[in-house]
């Protein structure tokens, strides 16, 4: 009997097209909860937008402010006149994350798909080799000696590019989206047809993997792009250093920023007297963030994607 | 095609597998020199952490570095918790830490159950990317967002306390305020992250539970409560294993380029790592340095396995290994 009246309710949602769905006012404060912290997550990219956009004498005198006395165009300006560092650490940027990223994925994907393998006679041994350094490792002081001695990684490129060519993390995540979308029925059919290791690889298994390899490689992209910790610690040759660094370093000094100024000379001194310190500053951080903005939109679904299949099945 | 065919064919089974192992190995080949070189060697150099580090002035390559070192046993170790660094930067590290499990764990289960209750696919989608979106900047970029608040002389709060009238704060000579900054500016980053993962484990559970369970006479809050915090149980045990297995570690970027490195808010912004960190290339102390880093590892080690083993006794199917 209660069973049925159930019934009657359930089918009246029904109708109503909010089955089984919160009350309207509870979706309203939800709203507004979730709505308030996405702001709390955009605004300080918004302020540091608007103090960019902000004339110097109007920092001077009302310091960084939303709402501005007056607009002005002027560190930009500066930026495309005298920004041959910025523009130099871009060009380093785009290559170390372009190159890092090539190698990476090979790697991954090579060290991945031999564990992935269960007919492969030391596939323990080398997972336990890959996934141990997660849990132990030697440190920052050894390992910072061994790359700086032994592997000649100083003011380099390959300094900001070797240390952070495998990531175990994205060993997992590789691994687990073979086992969850290539069937080894696959792969043994192909040895049947005589196809070679490697051809399987790239032919049969790398077209259907696709989707896990553009996470990995969006991952691998992204840590090389934000990376500044190891052009801190192994590169002091102002031409090679990239976005991050310089803005780490334009922090204490924006005079940094002309280092590989092709105006050098009379001419240069007496523009520095006249740098929009401030808001110049805040330029550098808008031209930074607005490519993985602009990017971001897009590949967001991929790491989704990457991030969940890794953490849930690690 | 065809040639490859016969080549398959011509040896015998055991000549293929040998080949077919040489080729998975030649794959893992280079993944393998890279863990060598750059992880395996450094741990050799965790000796350091037991000897007196000095440069070798005749040669001073790193080995013959560590060669004609003194073994100093444990003293690097004893150092380390004789000052009252260590302690601050223990305390600073673990108080964090936990702070920011606690928090992040709750927070981020609350907006991930919210999200799914968002009719609109769209708003649910915007709240997302919107909440999503400081993850994947760098630290040294949040650090510029802090200092536009924070900054003596152009900042905003201080701009708005004059006006207020309040008594002035120097937010970068001031550590009080620091663990509240450092913690809202790690929400911000990485709730997004949790909530997502979250999200996704709450969006993979057989919807026809919650439709049995509204049939029932449940109502959402009853079949959140007795259905999608039981199934994303194991989702919240592992990552909590994986948390409390880097209570040692913390992350080098927040605490090293949000307070700009500044010496007064060492108190509320020391931890390990920077710790860590500072003794190489500040004060120049390898031992200590290479002692704090193995404290780490160990440490880690064991509450990675502890937490694990706990998990492992009350519910077997969450825990990790």
């Amino acid at each position: 009997m209660n069973n049925s009246k159930n019934m009657i309710k359930y089918d009246r949602a029904k109708r109503n097209k909010r089955l089984n769905k919160i009350s309207i006012p509870a979706e309203i404060i939800i709203n507004i909860i979730l709505g308030a912290f996405c702001l709390l997550c955009v605004i300080p990219f918004i302020f540091v937008i608007i103090i960019s956009f902000t004339s110097e004498n109007s920092i001077r005198e009302n310091g960084f402010s939303f709402i501005p006395a007056e607009w002005s165009l002027q560190a930009y300006e500066f930026v495309f006149e005298l920004g041959d560092q910025l523009w130099r650490s871009y060009f380093n940027s785009f290559y170390i994350t372009i190159l890092g990223t090539l190698l990476s994925v090979l790697i991954c994907v090579f060290y991945s798909y031999a564990l992935f393998r269960t007919d492969f006679k030391y596939r323990k041994f080398f997972t336990f080799f890959c996934f141990f350094t997660m849990l132990f490792g030697g440190g920052l002081a050894p390992t910072y000696v061994v790359s700086k001695q032994l592997l000649g990684l100083s003011d380099n490129y390959s300094a900001m590019i070797v240390p952070a060519l495998l990531s175990p993390f994205n060993v997992i995540i590789m691994r687990t989206f073979f086992q969850t979308s290539i069937p080894t029925e696959l792969i043994e059919a192909a040895a049947i047809d005589g196809s070679g290791e490697y051809n399987t690889l790239f032919r049969i298994v790398t077209p259907i993997a696709k989707p896990g390899i553009a996470t990995v490689a969006l991952l691998y992209a992204l840590a090389y792009w934000n990376d500044w910790y190891l052009a801190m610690l192994y590169v002091k040759d102002a031409s090679k250093i990239p976005l991050q660094y310089l803005l780490m370093q334009t922090q204490n000094s924006v005079d940094y920023l002309l280092k590989n100024s092709s105006q050098i000379g009379a001419g240069v001194v007496k523009e520095l007297s006249k740098l929009p310190q401030d808001s110049l500053r805040m330029a550098l951080v808008v031209l930074i963030v607005i490519p993985i903005a602009c990017a971001y939109p897009f590949f967001q679904r991929y790491i989704i994607s990457g991030l969940t299949v890794g953490s849930v099945k690690g | 095609m065809p040639k490859a065919l016969n080549t398959a064919k011509a040896p015998s089974k055991g000549f293929a597998k040998r080949k077919k192992n040489l080729i998975l190995l030649s794959m893992v080949a280079p993944g393998a020199i890279w863990l060598i070189l750059l992880r395996y060697i450094p741990m050799f150099g965790i000796v350091i952490a037991f000897k007196d580090y000095k440069f070798y002035s005749k040669n001073p390559t790193f080995i013959n570095n560590i060669i004609h070192s003194d073994w100093v046993g444990l003293k690097n170790f004893e150092f380390l918790f004789t000052t009252t660094d260590s302690w601050v930067m223990i305390r600073n590290t673990i108080g964090y830490n936990m702070l920011w499990i606690g928090l992040g764990l709750v927070i981020s289960v609350a907006f991930a159950l919210m999200l799914n209750e968002i009719t609109n696919k769209f708003v649910a989608k915007a709240h997302q990317t919107l909440m999503f979106f400081p993850y994947f900047l760098s630290w040294i970029v949040v650090s510029y967002f802090v200092m536009a608040f924070l900054d003596p002389t152009r900042g905003l709060l201080p701009h708005l306390f004059k006006d207020w009238g309040l008594e002035p704060v120097n937010w970068y000579q001031d550590p009080k305020p620091w663990p509240l900054i450092l913690t809202i500016s790690n929400l911000l980053k990485n709730t997004g992250y949790s909530t997502i993962l979250y999200l996704a484990a709450i969006t993979g559970i057989d919807k026809s539970q919650y439709e049995a369970a509204a049939i029932d006479g449940a109502t959402r809050w009853k079949q959140i409560i007795y259905i999608t915090i039981p199934c994303i149980k194991p989702m919240i045990a592992v990552l909590l294993i994986m948390n409390l297995g880097k209570v040692f570690n913390s992350d080098f970027g927040l605490f090293f380029t949000v307070p700009k490195n500044s010496g007064p808010l060492f108190p509320t912004t020391q931890t390990i790592d920077t710790y860590v960190h500072r003794a190489i290339f500040a004060t120049g102390s390898m031992g200590m340095s290479a002692a704090a880093s193995l404290l780490q590892n160990i440490v880690g080690f064991v509450f990675l396995m502890g937490a694990n083993t706990i998990v492992r006794k009350i519910d077997e199917d969450s825990s990790l290994f």
